[in-house]
């Protein structure tokens, strides 16, 4: 890798796209919905090397889709993934594949009951080559050290961990491969308020020490403040803004993103008091994502032209960091046209 | 008992039989629900507060069984009660709210008349009666378009309408107190937000109290004035909502807040607490909290340790913990901190 290379962006998806298809095509003819799930519907996004960036969203806003396609583990419908600056062919060759390594939500479900943690680090390290055949056992060793469990783990069976320290066994397991972008989703949600804490200090040191570019998964805003550098807010299948972690949450440009900061429930604020809720109604089905803004069904802002037009994911005047998929996110003062 | 308690449970002990020998579920938690009020039950998983509140609504699972203690609802003792006679409570006097609604409704049948079979059953309504009444309860609940959702099937909806239709059905005999358990943990942020605030203000308009489980200290801050914070099946603190997880006397429940990243206040890095929870078939001697405590004394493993209230502090202020000031001063130490 040259000098200039490492100076564009590590990770980056152009105009991706991914659906599966769902039910019969003469059903779906018959109710006038699509027979593909969009779940990824054109995303363009960037990962600079070491910075950690934040995929936030409702379930079914395709966050988890985008990632396992970043991680070349969903094949994409169009759309292009460069890593360090190459394009990644649709079917990756074991190379390519280590380089983006995935930390899944359930630790009880994404480990093999039938291996042993050191046999399923022999596995890893033997298929992929990463160290030589006699330095495999201080290898996972070290491994198993850096996500804070002992020597003599390599021996237990994944049944006899917790659910913390199996969620370090699958940290350990990406590792192994040395992986320049560890995607983590929802590593911390089936977890224990004090275990997660673990978790979380766990992946912001391995950030500061191995320099990894770390992409979370998260529905817990609080859990993204503390760990990532920007966040990038999905909503049905799209990037509706993405800025700075501490910018986004201080002025936030789309009305989606103020509706998902207003519902998160604070230790501090009165109890609820019965008024009106932060947004109305269940996000549509990605079987009828509206035309226009897919957003103006549940926006309180929406104007005719939302119907009409899609809106891009556009730059803030005099930022470049902050962008919004708004017609208005950048207008000031739009109180007196928004009148409903 | 005063007319303004509707729920009292006292020394109330749940024992569940398995391999490994008696589990020591619930030991020894007492509280009070005040009429019209909201009491939180706080803890992490094997803390005891869901076998808590299915002692409460008396649908333990069959290796569990209630081995002392009063659970009085209105005065009335529910351990002393035979299984039937308990079922012809549940309803009118009181309804449950669980985390997952589909594994609660029932999938074959339509979902009006799920919610019109209580009132048909204990209200002796008629079939017509209790399907208008179904209809006013899931406009109440903001269910879109009742007249056609009525026949629709629990799988037709999502997991935000599915959990209205859960609180239409609690709420569809006027119960003295709904028992929820984690209702919200299963739905996204915005969803969670919306059922909140309705389950909050049907309360409010209807004067049911609310008995609420969950591990997310937030969300207890949301909707209840009152919140008890168990461990190992006992309880260690409670108060107020907000003196109890702003102003902590309890090295658990300092444990917890400092765990878990806050959305308004974002730390350097996380405490989390050391070890692991204690096995209930033998639990600690003494503080069940003491191995894992910073602040633990010789005290700590040797004496009992109740609940009890917190010398001059009103507002039915109580911790378990015999050092509390250490957990003071910490609290001041955080706070002094910029």
């Amino acid at each position: 890798m040259n000098r200039d290379e490492a100076a564009g962006p590590l990770l980056s998806a152009r105009d991706v796209a991914v659906s599966f298809p769902v039910g019969s095509r003469v059903a779906a003819r018959i109710r006038g919905e699509e027979h593909r799930l969009r779940a990824v519907d054109g995303v363009d996004m960037e990962m600079r090397r070491g910075e950690a960036l934040a995929l936030v969203g409702e379930s079914g806003s395709g966050k988890s889709t985008l990632a396992q396609a970043l991680a070349g583990l969903q094949r994409p419908d169009r759309g292009e993934i460069r890593f360090d600056g190459r394009v990644l062919p649709a079917s990756r060759s074991r190379a390519d594949r280590r380089r983006i390594q995935m930390v899944f939500q359930d630790p009880y479900s994404s480990l093999n009951p039938r291996l042993t943690v050191g046999g399923m680090l022999r596995e890893l390290l033997r298929v992929h080559h990463v160290v030589p055949a006699n330095r495999v056992a201080t290898f996972s060793a070290e491994l198993l050290a850096l996500v804070g469990l002992a020597e003599t783990d390599l021996a237990a069976y994944p049944r006899q961990f917790s659910g913390g320290q199996r969620q370090r066994v699958a940290i350990a397991r990406a590792l192994a491969l040395r992986p320049d972008v560890l995607v983590a989703d929802e590593p911390v949600s089936a977890l224990d308020v004090s275990v997660q804490a673990t978790i979380l200090n766990l992946l912001r040191n391995l950030r500061d020490d191995l320099g990894l570019t770390l992409l979370l998964i998260s529905h817990n805003l609080a859990v993204v403040r503390h760990l990532c550098d920007r966040v990038a807010v999905m909503y049905l299948g799209r990037i509706v803004e993405v800025a700075p972690t501490e910018q986004i949450f201080s002025a936030p440009r789309h009305p989606y993103t103020r509706a998902l900061l207003a519902a998160i429930p604070r230790m501090t604020e009165g109890a609820a008091d019965g008024s009106v809720p932060a947004i109305a109604g269940d996000p549509p089905s990605p079987l009828r994502i509206p035309a226009g803004c897919r957003f103006r069904t549940r926006c309180p802002m929406a104007q005719p032209r939302c119907a009409a037009e899609d809106p891009a994911l556009a730059e803030a005047p005099g930022d470049a960091g902050h962008l919004a998929a708004c017609h208005f996110a950048f207008v000031p003062a739009v109180d007196g046209e928004t009148g409903t | 008992m005063s007319a303004e308690t509707i729920l009292e449970v006292r020394d109330l002990r749940v024992r569940i039989a398995s391999r490994r020998g008696l589990v020591r579920a619930v030991d020894g938690v007492s509280f009070d629900v005040p009429r019209g009020g909201a009491l939180g039950l706080v803890g992490e998983s094997g803390s005891g507060k869901t076998m808590t509140l299915r002692a409460i609504l008396g649908v333990l699972p069959p290796e569990a069984q209630i081995t002392s203690g009063e659970i009085r609802l209105d005065g009335v003792d529910l351990v002393q009660l035979r299984g039937s006679d308990v079922n012809r409570l549940r309803g009118p006097k009181m309804a449950m709210i669980f985390q997952e609604p589909m594994g609660a409704l029932n999938p074959v049948m339509r979902v009006g008349w799920q919610i019109a079979e209580g009132p048909q059953v204990h209200l002796g309504l008629s079939r017509g009666r209790a399907a208008e009444r179904a209809l006013e309860l899931m406009r109440r609940v903001g269910i879109p378009d009742p007249e056609r959702r009525f026949r629709a099937y629990p799988h037709e909806f999502s997991g935000g309408m599915r959990q209205r239709v859960m609180i239409a059905i609690a709420l569809s005999c006027d119960p003295e107190i709904i028992l929820c358990d984690e209702p919200t943990t299963a739905l996204d942020v915005t969803i969670q937000d919306q059922i909140l605030r309705l389950l909050t203000r049907l309360c409010r308009e209807s004067g049911v109290s609310l008995v609420f489980v969950t591990h997310d200290l937030p969300v207890v801050a949301q909707v209840c004035r009152d919140v008890a914070v168990m461990y190992g099946g006992q309880l260690v603190e409670r108060g107020e909502v907000r003196e109890v997880l702003l102003d902590p006397r309890h090295p658990y429940t300092l444990g917890l807040v400092r765990s878990a990243p806050d959305f308004e206040y974002v730390r350097e890095s996380l405490v989390p607490i050391p070890g692991s929870p204690p096995s209930l078939v033998s639990p600690p001697s003494g503080c069940r909290f003491h191995p894992r405590c910073a602040f633990a004394e010789d005290d700590c493993r040797t004496s009992e340790t109740p609940l009890r209230p917190l010398p001059g502090v009103p507002g039915g202020r109580s911790t378990a913990c015999l050092h509390y000031e250490r957990t003071l001063e910490a609290v001041e130490a955080d706070r002094a901190r910029p």
